[in-house]
């Protein structure tokens, strides 16, 4: 179980990102939607320990985790997927893998993850995290890295972001499947209605707090019915389309 | 024969824990410890200056050659001139290494140039991995090593080279020069670490002289503490060919990597690229690992090692 309590967060010139932010998470499957600049990243970012909390405390299972690191964090059992995963000159995929879990899986155990996101170990094993691989591949490797972790709290930040639309049927499928297995808690950023349609709870974030957390079925028809409004299209733009 | 510390030399240039197989020859402290030749490769002591030929016999296919070379003694230094006569058609692995271990208060100095002459059709594939240690007391004399490569390629010859220096070398100038003929092709893989206030210089020259001739030359190279590195690169084109050049380095500390990359066409066929990075380990790089699990520490040791790979 996760708990934030009074979460604040501002950056150099006392822009305030996050102001006053509680929620508790203990369901399998939760997801944090709003619009951009809401401050969903920013949120993850503090759970898994990259920012640090101008205020607030951030509770794992009860045992109070505001003061440690990004690494003491992932240790306690917290794994984050990067939106923008991170490339690595040098370092091969089995490299990366291994660290995620810890040790030095087996083939089997590798191709058995890898094959969960599309992806066929004998030809990535080698490869190193380089440019040579694609926006999408880097996506679908920084999410088997979680899925090799298997920790009781995995977050994902917008892992459908960069990837095409043949893809995401399939990343879909990836959480659908990840939702049945898993033994722990599933915290994922996302504006995809088939996320959000799988998800326990939808946060929704919006000017750095709350402004909305329920059951998918509570709060999803709110969501839809406001995006079907369309109200904060931009007006140059849609008069532009009229002409 | 070899003692203690020159095996443990030898196991860290050459990865040599016996006597190799096939052709070789084992220098120690400016003597010739142990040689070995086959039917296709010959090894023949120079007359005129210290050093060897080693000569191949054209056709010969899946041999390989060990000439590695280590210091114990202090204030030796010596330098030795290995000339490799590659005949046509051949496909060989030529591993070669130098290891000085000083632990006197003289400087301890091998100075090797090796020459190439490599026959039509040919395929090199050269390793050479320079090492040094002390017993790290105060006042110990200076490890240098100073190694040139010449390489001349024939006609469709082909060489791939693979350098590393990864540590205890306080001083260093490796040249490497190298003309090719028409469809040669040179692959130069280097990899350096300094530390401490050690000195490196990486100087490469290459010509391509004959129509369809490559070369691509990939430096990688990581500077810690107070250590200066400098990578000097000249590739001429002379002819439609292709030459690229990536040189990336990873800078710690009070480091200096100075990097100075020269592409020169004379021909208008001639397709130069050259790439050049210089900068810390990315932040979020670090972070990432962190996430894993590692300590920052950890999480560096790391990407410095995947990196020098």
């Amino acid at each position: 179980m996760l708990e934030l309590r009074n979460i604040g967060f501002e950056v150099e010139d006392s822009k305030e990102i996050l102001h006053d932010v509680n929620l508790t998470i203990n369901d399998r499957f939760v997801a944090i939607t709003g619009p951009n600049g809401g401050g969903k990243s920013t949120l993850a970012k503090i759970i898994a320990g990259i920012n640090t909390p101008t205020s607030g405390q951030i509770l794992l299972d009860g045992e109070d985790i505001t003061g440690l690191s990004v690494s003491e964090r992932a240790k306690k059992g917290i794994s984050y997927a990067f939106q923008q995963p991170v490339r690595f000159k040098g370092l091969r995929v089995r490299d990366l893998m291994a660290l995620a879990s810890g040790k030095k899986s087996s083939l089997a155990e590798d191709c058995e993850i890898l094959s969960e996101v599309g992806l066929c170990a004998r030809d990535y094993m080698d490869r190193e995290l380089n440019d040579s691989l694609s926006g999408g591949e880097m996506k679908r490797i920084e999410i088997a890295m979680v899925l090799a972790r298997g920790t009781k709290l995995s977050i994902f930040d917008e892992p459908e972001a960069g990837i095409d639309l043949w893809s995401f049927q399939n990343l879909i499928r990836v959480f659908e499947k990840m939702y049945e297995q898993t033994k722990g808690n599933i915290l994922i950023i996302s504006h995809q209605e088939r996320i959000l349609n799988i998800a326990d709870k939808i946060v929704y974030v919006k000017d750095g707090t709350i402004a909305k957390y329920g059951t998918r079925e509570e709060i999803l028809p709110m969501l839809l019915a406001s995006a079907d409004a369309g109200p904060q299209a931009c007006s140059v733009l849609t008069d532009k389309m009229a002409k | 024969m070899l003692d203690q510390i020159q095996m443990n030399l030898l196991k860290e240039v050459a990865e040599l824990d016996a006597l190799p197989v096939g052709a070789y020859n084992i220098r120690a402290n400016g003597q010739s410890a142990a040689r070995n030749t086959t039917a296709n490769i010959d090894i023949v002591t120079k007359t005129d200056k210290s050093g060897i030929d080693i000569i191949i016999k054209p056709g010969t296919k899946r041999e390989s050659v060990h000439i590695p070379v280590v210091l114990s003694e202090t204030g030796l230094k010596e330098t030795v001139y290995n000339d490799f006569f590659v005949g046509d058609d051949c496909d060989v692995t030529i591993i070669a290494g130098c290891g000085i271990h000083n632990c006197g208060a003289g400087d301890a100095r091998h100075d090797g140039v090796h020459s190439f002459f490599v026959g039509k059709n040919s395929k090199v594939r050269y390793i050479e991995k320079h090492y040094g240690e002390s017993d790290g007391q105060e006042g110990r004399g200076k490890r240098l090593m100073n190694p040139t490569t010449v390489v001349h390629l024939d006609e469709g010859a082909s060489m791939t080279m693979e350098t590393t220096q990864i540590g205890g070398i306080d001083d260093t100038t490796r040249k490497t020069v190298a003309d090719l003929k028409a469809n040669a092709s040179l692959v130069i893989k280097d990899k350096i670490m300094t530390t401490g206030d050690q000195h490196a210089i990486a100087d490469f020259s290459v010509d391509m002289n004959g129509e369809g001739s490559s070369v691509n030359l990939i430096s990688r190279s990581v500077a810690k503490d107070h250590s200066h590195q400098q990578f000097d690169s000249r590739i001429n084109g002379n002819a439609p060919c292709a030459g690229h050049s990536e040189c990336d380095a990873i800078i710690m500390d009070k480091a200096c990597v100075l990097a100075s990359p020269q592409l020169t066409a004379n021909d208008v066929d001639a397709a130069l690229i050259h790439e050049a990075a210089i900068g810390k380990i990315a932040g979020d790089q670090i972070i990432k690992l962190m996430t894993l699990g590692l300590s920052e520490k950890e999480a560096e040791d790391q990407i410095v090692n995947g990196f020098l790979k």
